[in-house]
């Protein structure tokens, strides 16, 4: 098992015939991904990578049958290309670029929700159930299929840990990365119930980071819902507090949001937390015995 | 990005919402001439600059005489100002806001930021307005009122009347209120802020509402989409090197330390600086590559690093996913070779093509010290950073 995506998942690629989506694709695809197609406007009826391309999402998915798209368009089509997929009959998607307006996603965010559409991201690597399925930018080779589900706020750090738990022999069921926007489509909340409900997890991995009070809040969750042992690491102990304008941040971060409190708050909810981004495989050792 | 006060209640003005008259200047004449111009006797005088806490530090001051809005402006423009939300530099005072001074009532709070938590525009206000606003927030948060925004339904009267109503607002004043509030909540949305806040929003010794300072801080990412805003800015009041970097499209902060570092993604750019700090080190710096970096970015990249005259050594980790390593390897030869960088460079290099990109730093004569995972890369930072490795 694994959490929403896995071999027979059938994905179709917005912006497919830009660069870095072909860059990205080639590599899906070379990993074992069903990609059936993609969607650029203005291309459709075209072949790119050997697969159709087509104007529309609603016409990508009436001829492929796809359920999942990645998006690769520019951040500024990229509320017209979430929207456009949700309401095409997509239920996953997952929005890999980075930089789009937050005022954007406020309203993106309520629509998919309506919808009861899933999105990932933006500005995140990803998901990839190892051995299966890749929809994401990662390097598909650091993965092994196993018990450890991962997620993460950081593209680079989902890396790291991924890497320490295929050097351990571990393995992963699925990695998310849900990006470090201020308003992403999937919270940690979301996807630590998915892997709680994951019979083949076994236990979690959670990198957070500095900013937000997301990890304060899976923290509460994870106390009352989640049975799975989780191992966490907070990137930003050392991150200088930025410059500041004004006092609404602070007002309504009400003083959270650093560092030390998403440990202490972790902690309190029986959460194994390491401090160096270099421990989190061992972390998952230490408190599985494994 | 910032927006300057006077700026700020230009865009106030546009959508409706009640600020003093006044007029920005950069010279002690043209303040004289716009104290004259206002027709009035008494007088705020604003430093501006980007950021807070400017009362307490001398940069606004209420006068009566000519003669002291002119020393104000000489006293102020072109010198730097130093405030509890500046670094001990301070920033550059280049304008001065010359405005009318109104009598005040009462003092309230008025706040818009997006919620992280609830994912939505909130409005936040308080009767405490004032200069200690962050105390009562954090001793008696009972008293900052909140409500959110729908994102698709937009303001309504109703929210504006809850504030209102908490705010204890009489019934000229509540009209008032609807269409600060709405202005406010359109300039928000129209204009891509990040955070918008007026403090203090005063009861008027007539009983009128009249916002005294505005802040506004806009979304960067929905920059290409506000022309106006954009030529709004102001790179006096920011770092330097901060801003070049930003030129590069690479993420900069500088810190006290001695080691250098170049890493791809902010999360584990952070976790690098963790790591360093617990082996001993101390970082010099901020600095995320980015997911497009290519030979030419790296090359900035290590100018801007090594700026730094505190810099000994420098840290470089990479773990490619959309950056190829192998790019950012040519990206590391070319640099040192080109700017003929002597101290020690530890470079950690996993992910997309890896192993070409280890290769290319192999072949190469230069003082690469290669680490073969994050945790050895940090121990061989620190060590070289110490002098004991070179």
């Amino acid at each position: 098992m694994s959490i929403l995506i896995d071999k027979d998942t059938k994905v179709i690629c917005q912006g497919f015939t830009g660069g870095q989506a072909t860059q990205h694709c080639v590599q899906c695809i070379e990993y074992g991904t069903q990609l059936v197609g993609g969607v650029t406007p203005g291309k459709g009826g075209q072949t790119h990578l050997d697969l159709p391309v087509f104007n529309s999402v609603k016409e990508a998915v009436d001829q492929t049958g796809a359920t999942a798209s990645i998006i690769f368009v520019p951040a500024r089509f990229c509320k017209a290309s979430i929207l456009e997929a949700a309401e095409s009959g997509i239920s996953l998607i997952i929005c890999i670029t980075e930089g789009i307006p937050t005022i954007d996603m406020l309203e993106v965010k309520v629509r998919c929700d309506n919808l009861g559409v899933r999105l990932i991201g933006p500005n995140c690597p990803g998901i990839i159930t190892p051995g299966e399925c890749k929809m994401g930018i990662m390097p598909g080779d650091i993965h092994l299929p196993g018990k450890v589900g991962v997620i993460s706020r950081s593209g680079t750090l989902t890396y790291e840990a991924v890497k320490q738990t295929t050097d351990l022999g571990f393995g992963q069921t699925s990695c998310v990365g849900i990006g470090g926007d201020p308003v992403p489509g999937s919270s940690f909340i979301d996807i630590l119930d998915l892997f709680q409900n994951d019979p083949k997890t076994e236990a979690i991995v959670m990198v957070g980071e500095i900013g937000g009070t997301a990890e304060e809040a899976a923290a509460e969750f994870i106390k009352s819902n989640v049975t799975k042992p989780v191992v966490s690491y907070i990137a930003g102990v050392t991150a200088p507090a930025g410059k500041r304008m004004g006092h609404a941040g602070a007002i309504i971060a009400g003083g959270k949001g650093t560092a030390e409190d998403k440990f202490k708050a972790l902690e309190a909810a029986g959460v194994y937390t390491v401090k160096s981004p270099a421990d989190i495989g061992k972390g998952i050792a230490e408190i599985t015995g494994w | 990005m910032n927006l300057h006060e006077y700026q700020a209640k230009q865009l106030f003005r546009d959508y409706g919402i009640a600020v003093s008259e006044g007029i920005a200047v950069s010279s002690a004449d043209d303040a004289e001439k716009a104290a004259l111009a206002l027709g009035v006797s008494k007088w705020v005088v604003k430093a501006q600059v980007h950021a807070g806490g400017r009362g307490k530090a001398g940069g606004v001051e209420v006068v009566d005489q000519i003669e002291q809005v002119r020393d104000f402006a000489n006293k102020w423009i072109g010198t730097n100002l130093v405030t509890f939300q500046t670094d001990e530099k301070g920033q550059p005072v280049n304008q001065v806001l010359v405005e009318t001074c109104t009598d005040i009532d009462n003092e309230l709070y008025l706040g818009a930021v997006i919620d992280r938590a609830s994912q939505r525009l909130v409005v936040m206000a308080s009767t405490e307005g004032g200069v200690n606003i962050e105390e009562v927030a954090e001793e008696t948060p009972e008293k900052i009122f909140k409500v959110e925004v729908d994102p698709i339904e937009g303001t309504n009267d109703r929210d504006a009347d809850k504030l209102s109503e908490l705010l204890d607002l009489n019934e000229s004043q509540s009209s008032q209120f609807r269409s600060i509030y709405k202005g406010m909540v359109k300039l928000f949305l129209e204009k891509d802020l990040a955070l918008l806040e007026v403090n203090p929003l005063v009861i008027t010794s007539s009983g009128d509402l009249l916002c005294l300072d505005a802040k506004i801080n806009i979304d960067s990412n929905a920059l290409y989409r506000q022309e106006a805003l954009n030529e709004m800015r102001d790179a006096s009041q920011e770092d330097e090197r901060e801003s070049k970097a930003a030129e590069w499209d690479l993420s900069y902060v500088a810190l006290d330390g001695n080691i250098g570092c170049m890493v791809n993604g902010a999360g584990l750019a952070m976790g690098t600086m963790d790591i360093i700090k617990l082996h001993g080190g101390e970082p010099a710096n901020f600095l995320d590559v980015g997911g497009t970096a290519d030979a030419k970015r790296v090359a900035e990249a290590f100018k801007i690093i090594l700026s730094d005259k505190n810099v000994n050594t420098v840290l470089i980790n990479i773990f490619g996913g959309i950056v190829r390593c192998d790019v950012i390897a040519d990206g590391i030869v070319e640099a040192l070779t080109v700017m003929g960088v002597s101290v020690p460079v530890v470079v950690r290099l996993e992910g997309n093509n890896a192993e070409v990109g280890l290769k290319t730093l192999d072949e190469c004569d230069l003082n690469i010290i290669p680490a073969s995972n994050l945790q050895e890369a940090a121990e061989l930072a620190v060590k070289a950073s110490n002098g004991e490795i070179s």
